[in-house]
């Protein structure tokens, strides 16, 4: 019975730094460039290179590790992990094994679960190997090969497929919002292997592991682990043996396989990395990156909703992901109006973000533009009408929104006095219109909007017209 | 004019004063090197130098002040890294190799105004003490044809000793600089590790290697290394000491100096057959107003066995970027990738780098990693500290370079121990980083030269420079 099992996972995730450069030389750290136009004598291992540790590659993975509760090492140190492959220029990949940069630290899920961490190290990424199966010749790329790597390595906490999933969007939100890293899965900018075990309930030690390799979403996370822990239970139910291997995941098939013996049971043969001295981190060190570390999603979750008096669904969508979130402050920074803004970002940005041609939401509308229409608005200097006709004018023109009001002559020029008259002349015109307001006070309303608006070429504020036809006739 | 008897000194000093012309200084040196072709000690001669000599020599004209280096021709050990040229490390496997970079050294230099010349023999990846680990042949001792040059910068040495360059570079992990110096008569220094920059020397050992000058003169290594010391961004073990003058005490006196000799090496100096002869120059010494002490080094004969673990296991890691897949020669019968490494590895490795490579893997596995590596290095710690003690009491060390004369051609090639024994003396000195000079002092029973070893304070290269430059000097075998 599946229910009489208990299901052990732990997970070794591995995650890009969003540094400028690579870690060991000063090449470029960018995805989706022409093949080898991003390496230098370093980063592809040529004979008489030495490697140099890029200071901005180690305050990210600090700002990782203290993002999520880890003690930071005192000294960081690299380690040589041998092994041959084409994509590994030098045959060893410079890690850290001995002593590595984060320990402990963890994250808290939903239902109060605390999943530990054991480490987290910085480690240089792999080249890319590219088959052109037409003519059965390989390539290496090495663009990617030196980019630097944070290994989150955790303990066997998780127990599900879900609680393995809610952990790794949790953790990314955070990687992301520490600013450590874009965890762009597509890009293979995090990735993660799964270590599963299954065990009868109340077993004293934990049953044979299997490690799942080539998990490149979230969803194939969670149907692996399904599927392999489904496997090992009907396995163990038959009788059978759990065989401690490493199985690939075939997304297509939907199903593990276990990849050919050579491929795993490797003597790596560490070594202290020669060529890299040690790194001493005093705690004033340690201090000052803390200090620089964005506020956690968590944070701005409760400024959001405290200060700035924000309901909990709206900053939920604003803190959804970083970049809105990040927008949004810019925003307020300028001008301070944060439930406008977020309605604002909420309804239209949103929106258009969602429709695909747009990366960013300042791509769509710098925050300053957005936020001089809001003020014109807010001013009553152009009408809501006007407003949103600006906004898509600014989108589409990338002009500033005063440069185009001007132009346009969207501005608003007339006086609430000259109102009150358009509105004092329109009621004299019809008197029966004070009669009828007793009865459809909405449709007389709007009826003399209408007129103002006509009188007015649509540039009188409704609010202000609707105010006051309820002031002298109700 | 015999150039090649002028030490760098005398040829600056011609350069500078338009006595001379770099182009036909390297033409002398190209014609020299052809004449002693059958010594094997340079690889290949880079053409290239004459069109560069022509435009040194034309500057010289148009400019007054030439910068300290300038048009003097400059020999490279085969594992420093010349932009546009090969660089073999006298291996198979590197063979057709062209850097497209320069080491740092070889940049300095440049900007100094050399011009490189050629590129000289080595044993195979600086793994030997004799040459004969060359893929392209042993290179014969300057003075004895039926004699190694030493290793493994043996071709630096015995073109420095017959005068194929005004001055060589060469490069030192275990004696690779000072023992092919002592066997052919030159001035060979293995600066602190950390004093010159490694970027660009194809690695060995990247913990024990450090680039250094063979030279003719004490005066000529100092010189040089006032162009290649320093910092390097490229490398982080290069050193943020100051850089001192290097030829600040060369005409020091000894009056008044301690010299310390490890009571450890008594008995191994006995064994050079030479003893008499490190008698007689520590009279001298002593009668000179120095003052000569034992010191202790409790664990000097262990560093022979940590040495041969730390090297190959550094090494074994080092050399697997070359596996035919990238920059190197490919076994061109091979398809599968596991044949590729295999093959390649298999056909283009000699022999004495293979036992390295399976002597390092061995020690790194995991099981033994402990037992050897760990322990090895705990013991490099141990006799860091146990020379800073000893060399807080003196200023220098003295011990032999070598157990005696060059040997054979084929001597120890048979016996790999036999032929690590040769670096008893010094491997020491780069296991506790400090630096060490090698200098001419005698000369053995078949008239071949033999060298006495300096061994300073770390970053004190200034000091042992002084005193190797007053022995040269000053003391007179046969006085």
């Amino acid at each position: 019975m599946k229910s009489d099992y208990e299901i052990n996972i732990g997970l070794e995730i591995h995650a890009e730094l969003k540094t400028a450069t690579k870690v060991f030389c000063g090449c470029k750290n960018s995805f989706g460039d022409a093949p080898n136009t991003n390496v230098c004598p370093v980063c592809i291992g040529l004979p008489g290179s030495l490697p140099v540790i890029n200071k901005q590659a180690v305050v990210l993975a600090i700002k990782a590790g203290l993002a999520l509760g880890c003690k930071i090492a005192p000294v960081i140190t690299f380690d040589r992990k041998h092994y041959f492959y084409p994509d590994l220029s030098k045959a060893y990949q410079i890690s850290q094994n001995e002593y590595p940069i984060c320990i402990g630290g963890g994250i808290t899920l939903d239902n109060g679960k605390f999943v530990r961490f054991n480490h987290i190290h910085l480690e240089e990424d792999a080249g890319k190997l590219i088959h052109d199966p037409l003519t059965d010749q390989s390539y290496i790329d090495y663009n990617r090969g030196g980019v630097p790597l944070i290994e989150h390595v955790t303990e066997v906490d998780l127990s599900s497929a879900d609680e393995a999933v809610e952990f790794l969007t949790k953790l990314r939100q955070t990687l992301i919002f520490a600013g450590a890293a874009d965890c762009k899965m597509e890009q293979g900018g995090m990735r993660c292997d799964v270590n599963l075990s299954v065990k009868k309930k109340g077993a004293p030690w934990f049953g044979t592991k299997v490690e799942m390799k080539n998990l490149n979403s979230f969803k194939a996370v969670h149907r692996a682990v399904e599927y392999e822990s489904n496997r090992q239970i009907e396995e163990l139910e038959k009788g059978g043996k759990i065989i401690q291997e490493t199985r690939r995941w075939d997304d297509v098939k939907g199903m593990t396989f276990p990849m050919r013996q050579k491929e795993e049971s490797k003597d790596y043969r560490y070594m202290p990395e020669p060529d890299s001295l040690a790194i001493a981190l005093t705690l004033e060190d340690v201090a000052k990156i803390r200090a620089e570390l964005p506020m956690t999603p968590a944070e701005r979750l409760k400024k959001y909703v405290e200060e700035f008096g924000l309901p909990e669904y709206d900053s939920n969508i604003l803190i959804s992901e970083k970049f809105i979130s990040d927008y949004f402050d810019r925003c307020v920074q300028i001008y301070n109006v944060p439930k406008t803004l977020s309605n604002w970002i909420m309804t239209d940005l949103l929106k258009i973000l969602k429709d695909g041609a747009y990366q960013t939401l300042e791509e769509i509308i710098s925050e300053e533009h957005l936020c001089t229409i809001i003020k014109l608005l807010d001013d009553k200097k152009i009408s809501r009408n006007v407003a949103k006709d600006l906004f898509a004018k600014v989108i589409e023109t990338k002009q500033n929104p005063m440069d185009i009001a001007n132009k346009e002559n969207l501005i608003e020029t007339i006086t609430p006095e000259t109102l009150m008259a358009i509105v004092d002349g329109i009621l004299a015109e019809k008197p029966d219109l004070a009669t009828q307001y007793k009865v459809e006070p909405d449709k007389i309303t709007n009826f003399v909007v209408g007129g103002v608006m006509k009188q007015t070429k649509g540039k009188a504020d409704a609010g202000f017209v609707k105010q006051y036809v309820a002031k002298k006739l109700g | 004019m015999e150039y090649s008897s002028l030490s760098l000194k005398e040829i600056i000093d011609l350069l500078q004063e338009r006595k001379v012309t770099s182009e036909e200084l390297v033409k002398y040196y190209f014609d020299r090197i052809k004449k002693y072709a059958d010594k094997n000690a340079v690889l290949e001669i880079f053409e290239d130098a004459i069109q560069i000599a022509k435009e040194k020599d034309e500057y010289a004209k148009t400019h007054s002040n030439l910068p300290a280096l300038h048009g003097v021709p400059v020999l490279l050990k085969d594992n420093i890294a010349y932009k546009g040229h090969k660089l073999s490390c006298s291996s198979k496997f590197m063979e057709g190799y062209v850097s497209p970079y320069n080491a740092t050294v070889t940049q300095k230099l440049l900007d100094a105004g050399a011009i490189m010349i050629g590129r000289t023999n080595m044993d195979e990846f600086a793994m030997g003490g004799s040459t004969e680990n060359s893929a392209f042949g042993v290179t014969k001792n300057a003075l004895d044809d039926t004699r190694v040059s030493g290793g493994s910068s043996g071709g630096s040495a015995c073109a420095m000793a017959l005068g194929l360059a005004a001055i060589t570079l060469g490069s030192d992990t275990g004696g690779s600089i000072r023992q092919p110096s002592s066997f052919n008569g030159t001035v060979g220094l293995k600066p602190t590790y950390g004093r010159v920059s490694r970027y660009g020397l194809v690695a060995f050992a990247s913990s024990l290697d450090q680039i250094g000058p063979i030279s003719k003169t004490v005066e000529d290594t100092a010189i040089l290394m006032n162009i290649i010391a320093g910092h390097d961004e490229m490398d982080q073990t290069s050193s943020t000491e100051i850089v001192p003058d290097f030829t600040s005490k060369l005409k020091d006196n000894i009056h008044g100096k301690v010299f310390g000799i490890p009571t450890e090496i008594l008995n191994l100096i006995k064994q050079t057959k030479y003893e008499n002869k490190y008698s007689k120059l520590f009279n001298f010494l002593h009668e000179n107003g120095a003052k000569i002490k034992e010191v202790s080094i409790p664990h000097y004969e262990m560093s022979l066995p940590v040495y041969y673990v730390l090297a190959p296991a550094e090494a074994s890691s080092n050399l697997g970027r070359f596996d035919g897949i990238k920059y190197t020669k490919r076994d061109e019968e091979a398809y599968k990738i596991d044949e590729i490494y295999n093959g390649s590895r298999t056909k283009f490795f000699g022999p004495e780098v293979k036992r390295r490579i399976m002597l390092g893997n061995f020690v790194l596995s995991s099981g033994y990693f402990d037992a050897y590596y760990t322990k090895s290095k705990k013991i490099k710690e141990l006799l860091k500290t146990e020379v800073t003690a000893a060399l807080s009491t003196v200023d220098a060390l003295l011990m032999p370079t070598t157990f005696g004369e060059a040997f054979k051609i084929g001597e120890k090639s048979v016996d790999p121990v036999s032929m690590y024994a040769e670096d008893m003396f010094t491997i020491f000195s780069n296991l506790t980083e400090v630096p060490s000079i090698s200098v001419p002092f005698a000369t053995g029973e078949n008239g071949l030269p033999l060298g006495l070893q300096i061994l300073g304070k770390h970053f004190d290269e200034p000091t042992i420079l002084g005193f190797a430059s007053y022995i040269e000097k000053n003391f007179k075998e046969n006085a």
